[in-house]
């Protein structure tokens, strides 16, 4: 029990004291998580769209994939990540390999499919006649599909909230792709590994309590968009 | 008085998959009328109603809007804002009912300042000015699709589709805005396209009829010649006209038929109106308002056609009772309340019914087999 005691009165010293490794660190996991957040719900609304207001041969195999990959392991994401972006590999001429890029991309590939699965259900959730309605109101396609996406608005901050939460809590594919190299690519979750193997349990609990306290503001943030507009 | 025709359909076909869902030869939409379109669930009136509007993919026949013919139209989009449509859910969006109806203008690009006098003036004619900054979650039924009609009527729309609009509403909702949407379909001119399984409501809003059955028009008319002359069983008992006699015609003169009824009936004559040779077998219908009961053959009366009956049901009919009567035949008659209490109509109970030669309508000729 002293042991979490002293740990959580060591975290608060580093918090309180804004230490500067702990703050750069933080910013770090924000800027990554937020960018790859960003990207996953572009990519995810032009996966989804498409997929919600067309018929085709195979929607259901799409469908089901999207579902898959809403459950993608990150350490299988990480490999496949680290094996494209690797010296010799397709891709290694961008020399991006243990860099923030490298990690949001893996952390959007991640979120990518959270984001689109999560949207895709809420489009089809919307009211069947809402399409031709909107049509008879006297809407262009790009104005159709902007009034559903906005009608959709509270399920699809939801799954903003998902595909963050995903990427911020997850350690696998960010320590394959970044390294958890000190002052470069070390995010919460990369440096509480390193420090609880290296024994240093203070300093992971302070990085841990950021973690969730971070996770919570983003999605508190998030929360009170989305209630504010559901009891008005 | 004769108007122009501003929606003209011919041969007009929608498939879903490989079935054909609608098949309709021809629909004429004059400017300024409005057409009810009625029949059963699964009759196609939505589906006609979103072809006409530009709304589904057709798979034949031609589709001409103020003469231009609309399906080869790569700007389809531009003739589309000329219409609009209310659907039996008031689908609204998840904003307040002032955003609601601005939704159509908004998309037009129609200036702030020219949007929001129309928003408001058309809420005031609907009933809902003071709901313009209440959520569209928190309106009752009523409400909502008054809020969906001003949405439509603020465009202005050149024809306004209105698919069951009142089909999901309670009594009271219902009664106090098909008077407002009497009104205001007759004070803007509008033309119109309603569909709806109730005759009360097409009687009510509609200057002409078109009667479907399996995606199909089976007769198209004038409301009165509708409800009064339909040209089969089926469209017969769809307007409520509830009695169908089949006789035989003894005598034809002037339009007036005399016909024996069937073996069932007891051999009685009836007289009738319609054109028909003597020894043809002809189907006749009555509406049941326009039959009268009494406890007397009423000697005075110019009913021609007269029968004791036995009353085998009393039915509530809205502000009416429905009283269906074993004459040997099936006889339907509306009464009020009052008349049902002053003749002391109940099941087992004797009448005289009557109604006139001019009541009783030819409905076809052919097709019956010749045995009565």
């Amino acid at each position: 029990m002293d042991l979490i005691w002293e740990g959580l009165r060591k975290a608060l010293e580093l918090l309180l004291t804004l230490d500067p490794e702990v703050l750069r660190i933080t910013l770090l996991s924000l800027k990554v998580s937020g960018l790859a957040t960003l990207i996953s719900l572009l990519v995810g609304l032009g996966v989804a769209v498409p997929v919600a207001l067309n018929e085709f041969p195979g929607k259901r195999l799409v469908i089901a994939l999207l579902n898959t990959g809403m459950g993608l392991p990150p350490v299988v994401v990480g490999l496949f990540v680290t094996v494209l972006l690797w010296r010799n590999g397709p891709f290694g001429f961008l020399e991006i390999l243990y860099t923030p890029t490298a990690m949001i991309l893996a952390q959007a590939v991640i979120a990518s499919p959270i984001i689109a699965g999560i949207s895709l259900s809420a489009l089809q959730h919307l009211p069947p006649g809402l399409r031709l309605q909107i049509l008879a109101l006297g809407a262009s396609r790009p104005q159709m599909v902007w009034l559903l996406l906005k009608e959709a608005r509270l399920p699809l901050l939801a799954a903003v909230m998902a595909g963050f939460g995903g990427v911020i809590s997850e350690v696998g594919a960010s320590i394959m792709v970044g390294g958890n190299i000190k002052g470069q690519t070390r995010v919460l979750t990369t440096a509480t590994v390193m420090e609880t193997s290296k024994g240093n349990f203070e300093v992971a609990f302070a990085l841990s309590i950021l973690l969730l306290a971070l996770a919570f503001a983003v999605n508190a943030v998030l929360t009170h968009v989305q209630q504010r507009d559901r009891s008005r | 008085m004769s108007r122009a025709t501003i929606l003209e359909a011919r041969n007009l076909r929608v498939h879903r998959g490989r079935a054909q869902v609608l098949q309709v030869p021809a629909l004429d939409l004059r400017a300024g009328e409005v057409l009810a379109l009625m029949g059963p669930n699964g009759a196609g009136k939505s589906t006609l109603m979103l072809a006409l509007a530009g709304l589904l993919p057709l798979s034949g026949g031609s589709l001409h809007f103020k003469g231009v013919e609309l399906r080869s139209r790569p700007d389809r989009e531009a003739f589309r804002r000329r219409m609009t449509m209310v659907f039996q859910d008031p689908l609204l969006f998840d904003a307040t009912v002032a955003q609601n109806i601005a939704v159509g203008l908004k998309l037009r690009g129609v200036p702030t300042a020219v949007r929001e006098p129309a928003v408001r003036a058309w809420a005031q004619r609907l009933g809902i000015g003071h709901l313009l900054q209440r959520s569209a979650r928190h309106l009752s039924g009523g409400e909502a699709q008054r809020t969906a009609l001003a949405r439509a009527f603020v465009l202005g729309p050149e024809i306004l589709f209105l698919d069951e609009p009142f089909a999901s509403l309670d009594a009271p909702a219902r009664e106090g805005l098909l008077d407002d949407l009497g009104h205001i379909l007759a004070e803007t001119g509008s033309t119109a396209v309603i569909s709806t399984h109730d005759q009360g409501e097409a009687a009510r809003l509609a200057h002409r009829l078109a009667v479907m059955k399996e995606g199909t028009i089976l007769q198209t008319g004038g409301l009165r010649e509708v409800m009064n002359h339909p040209q089969d069983p089926f469209v017969a008992a769809f307007v409520g006209m509830e009695t169908l006699l089949k006789g035989q015609v003894m005598a034809s003169r002037e339009g007036l038929l005399t016909l024996r009824l069937g073996k069932g009936a007891g051999g009685r004559e009836v007289l009738a109106m319609g054109e028909a040779q003597p020894g043809q077998t002809v189907l006749v219908g009555v509406r049941p308002e326009n039959v009268t009961l009494s406890l007397q053959t009423d000697k005075s009366s110019s009913a021609r056609n007269t029968f004791p009956g036995t009353v085998t049901k009393v039915l509530p009919r809205g502000p009416f009772f429905k009283v269906e009567l074993d004459c040997g035949f099936f006889l339907a008659a509306y009464v009020t309340a009052q008349s049902l209490a002053e003749l002391g109509l109940g099941p087992g109970g004797t009448v005289v019914a009557s109604f006139k030669a001019t009541a009783a309508h030819l409905i076809r000729r052919e097709g019956l087999d010749a045995e009565v």
